[in-house]
């Protein structure tokens, strides 16, 4: 087994080093660098995207261990994680970022119909298909259940009208995993969870700018929009279940953002040019060194933690509330991490426009990650959730 | 290899809970307290943890030990820690046998310590903060060597058969080299010890060395070469520092959670409030990255891995700041109660605090890890 594993690891890394184009071994600069798939990219700035995505693809490596009949690698979980760690070992990018692979895909995979998973799986490890989340409502965000947008019972199909928000890249996205209320008897017992195209009559998006001046999302509005029975996954009035174990996924992908990259440590390269050494080899700013340093120990304290908690899920040992200590500590870390970037940075990263800012890409990215606590449920949430589940604190 | 217990480890965990609970409970050590004991332990449950092995948990199955590693010693510290266990565990089985393993000096010593009859000290600091820096002198001295100097924080160290001492046979006292580790027993003349109670009830002494004539042999590992064995010697005692702080923490939180549980106040449980709710929630979650972290330290330093140093200052760090959020937490949220002696919570904060400062603070740490990343 062993032996096998280290020829998977030979091989890996000899076809990524022949296949993953040079410009994608290059870091991420900011949001409009990565690919994202669907039928509105646009790969004319770097065609490599599309390359490095098809090549990936073919091989199902987009989604390594999802079943070869969707689309994915059918590989094992240790050979899913030579795969990363090679991928990393050359800096290689995400061939493909998708709410389809990260948040709908294992939604699909547990609760879809053999019908709904060969119809929409390939296309996203394809990254052909674009998709958003239609889960928060004006009025329905933290309390998520209380949501009103409605699915009339039409026969075959339903009749959906009603307004979200918060759907990042809806203008973006080619298709929407929504939730609808199908019934007002019972509050999460009234929900369903439902599947449509972008460009059904009826559906409409409208961008909201952000501090960062960025508009990732958006509102959506739907107008008598007719959804066939066919597209509604799990049983109707259960989709409850599908959108909070979905949340899980979501709330694992988000805990990632507390993690820092591969290769050196930007935010320590950005304080020596920034405040410079001492004599004796320490920085300047002995005060900056001590924060620095301080949340160097809760950040690497941290990855250990992403690992256990790795390790646990597949074992099936972590607590199924875990997910939301995750998504609280990793969120909070990553606004400590760009609050110290932003001070390292001094008034280099205030250029909001600059070539020397990367467009600004400092601070728009640490005006970004004030959202992380709020968005998939804010830290308060995650708290009420650990301490009534994990805690079994009293109501 | 996976980040958390393997069935072995959770076998023995279970053995050690339940040991641990019955025979050396919270009580045990306010009744030591409370009798003002001069040794600051009890010899007869540190004959207990012999025999249930625990003492030869890191000494070689051919020494007669179990032959285990760190993430098992761990496994004991955190029930240990759980409980307040006043006991010689982490000096003596831990960081002295690391030492001592794979010398001449474990023949000597490992049979009493096996036995449960030997207790170890390490003095290695020369001041109130732990540094590197080594002051100490050791001049050459027949066909052997003369120390003088003093050393303080030695736990146990009024009452250890064998002292492990550092001192300087070359060089200036912040230099790598010219360290040179000593096996010093209690009987050797020139050696005085003043026992000093600590705020935990520990005993803690500070040595005096004048003129303390030792044989060549006293040598732990090579003359001039001794930061290689007081590394091995740091990275136990730091992980398992760590291991036990993972158990005076997660103590109190669990003391103070089942108390948020039963305490009614405005006619309803506490715990019911949200702004209590949080403070726990925020507390869980540090300690469970605290615990990830301790696991990665453990692991990496039984494996050999070159990254065990920065993993061990990690798990040091991020314990001292976790344990010391719970005490804290735990005397707040019981409110007045918390502040009477009459009541463990507070045992906890004051057992936190030693074990915070031994072997390097949090803040000794994170200087540890920046200086190893050059800024």
């Amino acid at each position: 087994m062993t032996d096998d594993l280290e020829t998977f690891r030979a091989e890996t890394r000899e076809w990524l080093e022949a296949n993953v184009p040079a410009s994608m071994r290059e870091p991420v600069r900011g949001e409009g660098d990565a690919n994202w798939g669907g039928r509105k990219a646009d790969y004319s700035r770097n065609p490599d995207q599309k390359l490095y995505m098809d090549r990936m693809a073919a091989r199902g490596w987009t989604v390594p261990d999802w079943p070869v009949a969707y689309g994915g690698g059918g590989l094992s979980p240790a050979q899913a994680k030579i795969v990363r760690e090679e991928m990393g070992r050359i800096k290689a990018r995400n061939p493909l970022n998708s709410f389809g692979i990260s948040m709908l895909g294992p939604a699909l995979l547990k609760y879809g119909t053999e019908e709904q998973k060969l119809e929409h799986l390939p296309k996203i490890a394809r990254g052909e298909i674009r998709w958003c989340q239609g889960y928060s409502e004006p009025n329905a965000g933290s309390d998520l259940a209380s949501l009103a947008a409605s699915a009339e019972d039409a026969g075959d199909h339903y009749i959906v009208n009603g307004q979200k928000v918060w759907t990042s890249y809806a203008d973006k996205a080619d298709w929407i995993f929504c939730l609808v209320r199908t019934s007002k008897e019972s509050k999460q017992g009234g929900i369903s969870f439902v599947l449509f195209d972008m460009e059904s009559p009826g559906v409409s998006t409208k961008p909201i700018l952000l501090i960062s001046g960025y508009s990732p999302f958006c509102e959506t509005f739907m107008d008598n929009v007719k959804v066939p029975k066919a597209n509604r996954v799990h049983e109707e009035n259960k989709g409850w279940d599908v959108a909070k174990y979905l949340l899980g996924h979501e709330r694992e992908m988000i805990s990632g953002m507390g993690l820092a990259g591969p290769g050196g440590n930007p935010l320590i390269e950005g304080a020596k040019a920034s405040v410079g050494l001492d004599d004796d080899g320490r920085l300047s700013d002995p005060i900056l060194r001590a924060q620095l340093a301080l949340f160097e120990v809760r950040s690497k304290a941290f990855t250990a933690m992403s690992e256990r908690f790795l390790d646990e899920l597949k074992a099936g040992r972590a607590h199924p509330a875990q997910p939301s200590m995750m998504k609280y500590y990793g969120t909070e870390l990553n606004k400590s991490r760009h609050e110290l970037v932003m001070a390292t940075g001094g008034s280099d990263a205030l250029e909001w426009e600059s070539e020397a800012s990367n467009g600004g890409a400092k601070p728009r990215a640490w005006l970004r990650t004030k959202a992380n606590s709020i968005e998939g449920g804010t830290s308060e949430v995650q708290l009420n959730i650990i301490a009534k589940r994990i805690l079994e604190l009293p109501s | 290899m996976p980040l958390y217990l393997n069935d072995e480890q959770t076998m023995l965990r279970d053995a050690a809970q339940q040991f641990v609970g019955e025979a050396a409970p919270v009580g045990h050590m306010r009744a030591l307290r409370d009798a003002n004991d001069a040794t600051g332990f009890s010899r007869d449950l540190w004959k207990q943890f012999a025999e249930m092995g625990f003492t030869g948990i890191l000494i070689p199955e051919a020494d007669g030990g179990l032959g285990l590693g760190h993430v098992e010693a761990g496994v004991v510290l955190e029930e240990v820690g759980r409980n307040l266990s006043p006991s010689p565990f982490l000096t003596t089985a831990i960081a002295a046998v690391e030492a001592l393993k794979g010398t001449a000096h474990g023949d000597r010593w490992f049979p009493g310590i096996l036995a449960g009859e030997t207790v170890a000290a390490l003095a290695i600091d020369e001041r109130a903060k732990h540094g590197n820096a080594v002051g100490m002198q050791a001049e050459r001295s027949g066909n052997g060597f003369k120390l003088s100097g003093k050393k303080q924080f030695v736990t146990h160290g009024h009452v250890a058969d064998l002292l492990i001492v550092a001192a300087r046979t070359a060089g200036s006292p912040d230099d790598a080299d010219g360290v040179t580790l000593f096996a010093v027993p209690k009987d050797t003349a020139g050696l005085t010890t003043d026992p000093q109670r600590l705020a935990d009830s520990s005993i803690a002494a500070r040595v005096t060395f004048d003129g303390v004539e030792l044989d060549a042999d006293a040598v732990i590992g090579d003359v001039d070469g001794g930061r290689s064995v007081l590394s091995k010697l740091l990275n136990a005692g730091r992980t398992g520092a760590s291991a036990e702080m993972l158990g005076v923490g997660g103590g109190a939180m669990d003391m103070t959670v089942a108390y948020l549980k039963e305490r009614k106040q405005f006619g309803v449980l506490i715990g019911s409030f949200q702004a209590l709710q949080h403070r726990a929630a925020h507390l869980y979650a540090e300690m469970e990255v605290a615990r990830a972290a301790v696991l990665k330290a453990q692991q990496l330093l039984d494996a050999g891995d070159a990254r065990a140093a920065e993993a061990v200052s990690v798990a040091k760090a991020m314990t001292g700041l976790a344990a010391t959020l719970a005490v804290q937490e735990g005397v707040q949220m019981h409110g007045g109660i918390g502040m009477t002696d009459e009541y463990d919570i507070g045992f906890y904060m004051k057992r936190g605090r030693v074990l915070a400062e031994m072997f390097g603070d949090s803040n000794f740490h994170a200087n540890a890890l920046a200086t190893a990343a050059g800024y």
